[in-house]
């Protein structure tokens, strides 16, 4: 009986629990290559913060894709963006809760420059993008031009790639090699999940919605609060959780909320789905556009500042290829390629599952050759999957 | 050898809910020009694509004999390798291409792996010369009018050794000279012995190139006749033939005389194109009213909606709009919502709905405000209570309102379209095409639907090319012809007779 609902619910849902799948698949096939590496508690919390910079990006692009645009000028502005910071910080020795800001306006108003002759003449996004990725590159080297790698001394800047948030209770002598405070951040995370998926199940009952069987329900619940639990304690089994993290959740957590609940999040997707009937429906069209692309911006900015406190250095090569990375996870995560469909979480696990392949590979010491083939195949896979499985549905 | 080019016998087409072609038979003398009328809607053009090719063989009752052969075409190759040429009104040519090019694209002329290009502008000149046409075969097609462009497809359908030409309303876009032209061309090629099936709205024209007329009404062949039978007025009563029967459920309430929309000498020019799409423009339309918009297609009377709302196509448009006692410009449909005017567009699935989303996120879409918080967050349980109380007011047959819309019946699909714009309380609501694609049982719950809202004190202004909605509705008819009001009609004055007179004109 469970057993059979269990077939028929994946079987309707395929596409959104594939990815699902596909991470714990990929987590446990490199658990096994690497004699359990990828599953330390140092790994995990290095992949995660790997993912951070690529996973915010990868936020951004999921909305400019949903209204059918690209952006590939993102990786060049956040290397640009980070070496501005490093100047501002270094050689004008602005305070970092002063350079932030500036930076991130500062993205915003470049993302709308990308953006403005796509909203208002209709100029293809990937040419206007690409001449950003262009100018960006070039506006990256010349300001590492005079001084190379642009070394930054500020600790509490360098926390944001490399730090972890404070344990508040290391005082209490229970459970001593673990970090209380991300158990704590672990435990609540676990009920608010379990209350919100309650109420939203109650709710859908009530409006005669089609919701999983008991059982399913309880069984999804157990899964889902065991996977917390382990992550939690893998994690407060290092340092807790770190600062790259947490933003990155703030990030996903906002722009999910946005993309799901407000006005704003509606109109993005009707443009995506069909935007001469979002026009007509009195959307404006250029005005979403614009905002998509700063959108895009700001991220890229927070992203580059991520990166450069993680390198705790603005380099030259800052921010190569990571558009690509950010578009192969939108593309993963099962935004479609046509506009209209894509979630933030869903991208935020394409990232997941992009970053542990290539960090499984390189604990495995993974030839980079190899690597960019398996990259290859993985997000062609996943998209000719999507199409496929969106097809039969249809 | 037998006489007819053509015969099509017992065609039978059923699209889902729809019955396009019932039982049609359709027979073409050889060299002569038959001429194919009916109203919008009555199956010329999908008698035509079976012909062609484009519904394949085997999706379609009946058979095809073409020229002594029975014809089973899979595909719209097959129909021109046996020498049909079709010739559609929207044209089939590639703008920035030559005119060689154009003919001769995909049948080039090569001289070992290589493009003989002085040998195929040879041999377009010669098919220009037939088609009468002084151009270089070296100019590109969007350098030529749209009447030498007209004649390029002839041309290019001629190289294909076309035995039999279809010409979809070939004039519908073409100003009186080239008309006159075109249609001595067509009268040439059928003294060297081509066959033409030639679709037309115009009557007059009609009249004057024919030697048979088919008339189609509802998917059926009413009757063929010789062109000395014919009239124009014949040709009409066959056309619109069906008495009304009683499918319009009547109105308890009339209109009253406050007038809530009014159009001032409106006229648009197309920016694109620099085409005068509306002349002079003016109208009015009361509380409470229904008033029809009939004109065939291509007249003018979606543009003319469309201008109004908010000119969301970019027109350069002159003149008053007067919504609720003020002048309005709308620069956008965002404002003509403000301002109480809604508009439910011809083409749903292309730009009315959002096909990939629920039905409940497709009637919420226009008027996200009322079910949001101020700072624009969406109350959960308010976007489920007032997506369901439409849903159920209008008998939206869905299981559920996360339903796709992609997922409905045409019915059901026009049905979330009305409903997404009640849902924004419009005090004037424009309905292009309210009905098309969609069954007879649904059509009927659609007018009961505007029955019930002029009650409630709203207007609507219905487009239509179905003349018995149009009068089985409206409480006054404009008809509009070539972007003009050729007639104003109340219930009493409009016949289908005289509505289709003036739109013919």
């Amino acid at each position: 009986m469970i057993i059979e609902d269990f077939k028929a619910v994946i079987k309707k849902n395929i596409r959104d629990y594939a990815m699902y799948i596909a991470l714990v698949f990929i987590m446990i096939i490199f658990s096994i290559l690497t004699g359990g590496n990828f599953m330390s508690s140092r790994n995990i919390a290095n992949l995660l913060n790997q993912t951070g910079y690529i996973a915010v990006l990868a936020t951004g692009m999921t909305l400019i894709i949903v209204i059918r645009h690209i952006d590939l000028s993102v990786g060049f502005l956040s290397g640009f963006l980070g070496a501005i910071t490093a100047i501002l910080l270094t050689q004008f020795h602005v305070a970092v809760w002063l350079a932030i800001p500036i930076v991130l306006a500062l993205g915003v108003v470049c993302g709308l420059i990308t953006g403005l002759p796509v909203a208002l003449l209709g100029i293809p996004a990937f040419v206007s993008s690409l001449a950003g990725w262009l100018v960006y590159r070039g506006a990256l080297m010349l300001s590492t031009a005079a001084t190379g790698t642009i070394i930054i001394p500020n600790e509490s800047f360098n926390a944001l790639g490399n730090g972890f948030i404070p344990d508040l209770f290391s005082w209490i002598p229970f459970l001593p090699q673990y970090h209380k405070t991300t158990l704590l951040i672990g435990l609540l995370t676990i009920c608010v999940f379990i209350l919100s998926e309650m109420r939203s199940r109650s709710r859908k009952m009530q409006y005669n919605f089609a919701v999983l069987t008991k059982p399913l329900f309880l069984l999804k619940i157990l899964f889902i609060t065991l996977i917390i639990t382990y992550i939690t304690f893998i994690l407060a089994g290092y340092n807790g959780l770190s600062w790259t993290f947490v933003i990155m959740m703030v990030v996903v957590i906002v722009y999910d909320f946005i993309a799901r609940k407000t006005m704003l999040g509606r109109h993005i997707f009707a443009v995506g789905g069909n935007p001469e009937a979002a026009e007509l429906s009195g959307i404006n069209v250029k005005k979403i556009t614009l905002f998509v692309f700063g959108s895009m911006g700001f991220l890229s900015a927070l992203s580059g500042i991520l990166f450069t406190a993680r390198l705790k250095s603005a380099t030259p090569q800052a921010g190569t290829l990571f558009e690509l990375d950010a578009i192969a996870a939108c593309y993963i995560g099962g935004v479609s390629a046509s506009g209209g469909i894509g979630s933030i979480t869903g991208s935020l696990i394409g990232a997941l599952v992009y970053m542990s392949l290539m960090n499984g590979m390189n604990l495995m010491g993974t030839d980079i050759s190899m690597q960019y083939i398996i990259r290859g195949l993985v997000l062609v896979g996943a998209v000719i999957f999507d199409v496929v499985s969106r097809k039969r549905k249809a | 050898m037998s006489t007819y080019m053509l015969e099509m016998k017992n065609i039978t087409k059923r699209f889902p809910g729809v019955l396009a072609l019932n039982n049609v038979t359709f027979s073409v003398k050889k060299g002569e020009i038959h001429c194919l009328v009916g109203e919008n809607g009555a199956g010329k053009s999908t008698l035509m694509k079976i012909l062609s090719g484009v519904y394949p063989h085997g999706q379609f009752e009946g058979s095809i004999i073409f020229d002594g052969n029975e014809a089973k075409f899979s595909h719209i190759h097959d129909s021109e390798k046996a020498g049909i040429g079709i010739i559609y009104q929207e044209l089939a040519l590639v703008p920035e291409m030559m005119i060689y090019e154009n003919i001769l694209l995909g049948h080039e002329i090569q001289k070992g792996i290589q493009i003989d290009i002085p040998e195929m502008i040879k041999k377009t000149e010669q098919l220009l010369e037939m088609v009468h046409l002084s151009v270089k075969p070296t100019e590109k097609i969007k350098e030529l009018g749209i009447g030498k462009q007209q004649l390029v497809e002839i041309a290019k359908a001629l190289s294909r050794k076309a035995k039999l030409l279809i010409l979809d309303e070939p004039t519908a876009a073409l100003n009186e000279n080239d008309c006159e032209n075109l249609l001595n061309i067509i009268r040439e090629l059928k003294s060297q012995g081509v066959t033409c099936i030639m679709i037309s709205h115009k009557l007059k024209e009609v009249m004057a190139i024919a030697d048979t007329i088919t008339v189609l009404r509802d998917g059926q062949t009413i009757c063929t006749l010789d062109k000395k039978e014919a009239t124009e007025q014949l040709l009409i009563k066959h056309m619109v033939g069906r008495s009304i029967e009683n499918i319009y459920p009547t109105r308890t309430q009339k209109p009253t005389n406050e007038t809530v929309l009014e159009i001032k000498n409106w006229s648009g020019i197309d920016s694109k194109t620099g085409r005068k799409i509306l002349q002079n423009i003016s109208l009015t339309i009361n509380k409470g009213e229904i008033v029809g918009l009939a004109g065939l297609v291509g007249s003018g009377r979606t543009e003319l909606a469309r201008s109004i709302f908010g000119n969301p196509d970019g027109y350069i448009v002159s003149g008053k709009v007067i919504a609720n006692g003020k002048a309005h410009q709308f620069t956008h449909p965002h404002e003509a919502i403000k301002n109480g005017i809604a508009y439910a567009s011809e083409d749903r699935k292309k730009n009315g709905l959002i096909l990939i989303q629920s039905i409940k996120d497709n009637i919420l879409l226009a008027n996200l405000k009322k079910i949001s918080s101020t700072i624009g967050i969406i109350k959960s349980e308010e976007e489920i209570v007032q997506a369901n109380e439409y849903v159920k007011s209008l008998t939206i047959k869905t299981p559920s309102i996360e339903q796709f819309v992609l997922n409905l019946s045409g019915g059901n699909q026009q049905k979330v379209s009305i409903a997404k714009w009640l849902f924004v309380e419009p005090k004037i609501l424009i309905l292009d095409e309210p009905t098309r694609g969609i069954d007879v049982g649904a059509k009927f719950e659609i007018y009961t639907l505007m029955n019930r809202l002029v009650a409630q004190g709203m207007s609507i202004l219905m487009i239509s090319s179905e003349l018995p909605e149009v009068l089985g509705m409206s409480d006054r008819v404009y008809v509009v012809a070539g972007g003009k009001i050729t007639g104003e009609l109340t219930r009493q004055e409009a016949t289908q007779e005289r509505v289709m007179e003036l739109a013919t004109l």
